[in-house]
């Protein structure tokens, strides 16, 4: 018994400790430096790798998903007559949660697990360490613009992935089931608000771009630099990602729907 | 080379960011309608709302002329004070003793205001009050009268 | 013994997950010389240079770096320090692999310096021309073979000018040909270049062939600061026994186990 709460005790320790490093990480490479610190390039070049690189898959998981919810919206909604809500229903949801919650998840399974991997691998060839002692502070290099990167890619890819799936819905309900386009759209219209819908989702992707990147770059430098070390990592980055994520976002809602 | 090919598709992801914004601002929260052109300001006193929200739609003979912007409560008269913005360019003249209502889309759908206009020269301006008005209709005020005619046959 | 240090290492103490690595280790390496730090495998020859390098820090001791301490340095500092007075080459070059050759070199001038693109383009092709790789400009780390790569990362720990230079394990895993060539250009920098070289090795016979000193680190301590000639012949057992690469000696080739009679029979009895 007492080397259980021994055990439990330590492992709790432990895990400060690493949040402890991961806090003094975050704000050195974040906040000690601009998007910039490492040449504006190097900026644009990550935006490339995190942003770019998962549009696709942004895109085409958006367009399913609006299909899909609009068909299970539209078997719901028809009992009740009300299919003309469906392009409320189709946006409402995909604004406030399914755009930045799945984005974030794809979003940590596409670029997090690549960051992690590619900041465990510079690791493990020494590459920081290399850059260390040419007098070049790899967290101002490495990681401060893959942050920012992750940063502003993150509500871009949401928003995409938010119209392109009102688009999927729109595609199924309108020109599938044949409800009635001005219904669609005008329901959407004036039951969708811009600054408490739109902006609040968008701000809930940027919480999530923060976190999930926070995440990737965190578990690639502090990888154990072997091949096994690495693929431990990059697994830990998609994990706990993907629970801080769903866990935010249900603290986030709460917060934004209790009037904030 | 390889780093123009770079740019060009961060130029074009985030053109895409700044179109999707656009497309989710005016198409999906139709927020044009709220900012287009000229409006004037009326005033409608109703005793009972029944879930009409801010935002809800001002309508003549089913058209959409403007929205209720914003919605309080007179204490004096214990009612509902609703001010709604009416586009000139839609609607510019509204008889003096044109009548409001709270109705309701379909059966259990969304509450708008209707307008329906009167017969007097006179056109209503910006601030004046709509004086002739019908409140909302409570489902449950519904069936109790229909229960109670019911049980006086 | 040395009259003009250029690193010194003062009652350093290092744990490494709760195993002691050093023990109020004293060492000091001479200014413009060579110095080869050798030593079995696991008793923290690397971890020397990383310590050196600021990469780590002792839980007591000092490291001085050309008079100045590095306890005490800020972040700042110590990164100044090390881009003035420090080169590094790893064992496996450490280059940076989305950067072709010619990037890699000029990766730390365009950091620290404002150097205009022309003249960057001349430092860096001298220092290619001095490793003889000024043909490779533009492939790509993965285009190059082992010995290249570490040819290029010498050019690049080197492109920066600096008084001393860490070389890790420098000719491991080279063919014979490519080992001569990086034998040959860490004793030509030296001698052209005046700089201070710390070289950690297995391999006795290339790091006496260039050495002026050796050092054999064993247990945490020096147990033999000298030139090789000097060692070979008035080093302690140990330290002979390392230098011939004898397999058995004061280091045991058993790992320290109870009697082997009385383990065997044990077996035996339970079963």
């Amino acid at each position: 018994m007492i080397r259980f709460v021994q055990r439990v005790g330590q492992h709790g320790v432990q895990t400060l400790t690493s949040l402890g490093r991961a806090t003094v990480f975050f704000a050195r490479s974040l906040l000690w430096g601009g998007p910039g610190s490492a040449g504006f390039g190097e900026f644009i070049k990550q935006i490339h790798a995190l942003g770019v690189r998962s549009l696709s898959i942004v895109i085409v998981a958006g367009f399913f998903v609006g299909m899909v919810l609009a068909l299970q919206g539209y078997s719901i909604l028809v009992s009740f007559g009300s299919e003309a809500a469906l392009g409320t229903m189709v946006a409402l949801t995909l604004l406030r949660e399914l755009g930045p919650v799945l984005t974030a998840l794809l979003f940590a399974g596409r670029a997090g697990s690549a960051l992690t991997a590619e900041i465990g691998l510079m690791k493990a060839t020494d590459q920081l360490s290399a850059m260390e002692m040419m007098g070049v502070d790899p967290l101002k290099r490495v990681i401060t613009p893959r942050l920012w990167a992750g940063i502003v890619a993150m509500p871009i890819l949401a928003a995409l992935f938010s119209v392109v799936g009102i688009w999927g819905g729109a595609f199924v309900a309108v020109d599938m089931i044949g409800i009635d386009d001005g219904a669609y759209w005008g329901n959407m219209q004036a039951a969708v608000v811009f600054y408490d819908d739109v902006i609040k989702g968008l701000i809930k992707s940027l919480v999530f771009g923060v976190v999930v990147t926070w995440i990737a770059v965190y578990q690639g430098f502090d990888a154990v630099p072997t091949a096994e070390g690495i693929g431990k990592s990059t697994t830990q980055t998609v994990v706990l990602s993907s629970l801080a994520v769903l866990g935010l976002d249900f603290v986030l809602t709460a917060a934004m729907l209790g009037g904030l | 080379m390889r780093m123009r090919t770079v740019e060009l598709s961060v130029g074009i992801f985030m053109l895409l960011g700044v179109i999707a914004m656009v497309l989710m601002a005016l198409r999906v929260s139709g927020l044009t309608h709220s900012a287009q052109g000229e409006t004037y300001t009326l005033k409608a006193r109703f005793e009972n709302l029944a879930g009409l929200n801010e935002r809800a739609k001002v309508s003549m003979s089913g058209v959409t002329i403007g929205r209720v912007t914003r919605i309080t409560l007179d204490p004096e008269w214990y009612a509902a004070v609703v001010e709604m913005e009416i586009s000139t360019q839609k609607m510019r003249t509204l008889s003096r003793d044109s009548s409001a209502a709270i109705l309701t889309a379909g059966l259990l759908g969304e509450k708008y205001i209707g307008l329906t206009v009167g017969a007097e020269d006179e056109y209503l301006t910006d601030g004046d009050w709509i004086e002739d008005t019908q409140s909302g209709i409570v489902l449950e005020e519904l069936i109790g009268r229909f229960l109670f005619n019911s049980a006086g046959q | 013994m040395i009259t003009d240090p250029y690193v010194t290492i003062k009652g350093l103490t290092f744990y490494r997950s709760g195993r002691r690595i050093f023990d109020e280790l004293d060492v000091s390496f001479p200014r413009g010389k060579v110095t080869a730090i050798m030593g079995p495998s696991g008793t923290g020859k690397t971890t020397l240079l990383r310590l050196i390098g600021g990469q780590l820090v002792p839980e007591h001791g000092h490291v001085i770096v050309d008079g100045t301490r590095l306890d005490g340095l800020s972040r700042a500092q110590l990164f100044e320090l090390r881009r003035r007075k420090m080169g590094m080459l790893f064992q496996t070059g450490a280059l940076f692999t989305d950067l072709n050759v010619f990037d890699n070199i000029a990766f730390p001038l365009r950091v620290h310096t404002n150097l205009s693109e022309s003249m960057i383009r001349d430092l860096v092709l001298m220092k290619l021309e001095a490793v003889g790789l000024r043909g490779a400009r533009d492939l790509q780390p993965s285009e190059l073979s082992g010995g290249m790569a570490r040819r290029v990362a010498l050019a690049r720990s080197i492109a920066m000018d600096p008084e001393m230079i860490m070389y890790d394990e420098p000719f491991t895993g080279l063919d014979p040909i490519s080992m001569a060539m990086i034998v040959k250009l860490i004793k030509g920098l030296n001698e052209a270049l005046g700089l201070t070289s710390l070289l950690v090795s297995h391999d006795v016979e290339e790091s006496c062939a260039i050495a002026d000193y050796l050092c054999i680190l064993s247990g945490g301590k020096v147990i033999g600061f000298d030139t090789p000639d000097a060692l070979r012949q008035h080093g302690n057992a140990e330290v002979k026994q390392f230098l011939q690469g004898d397999a058995d000696g004061p280091v045991a080739f058993h790992y320290p186990a109870s009697d082997y009679r009385d383990d065997i029979l044990q077996g035996v009895t339970r079963s």
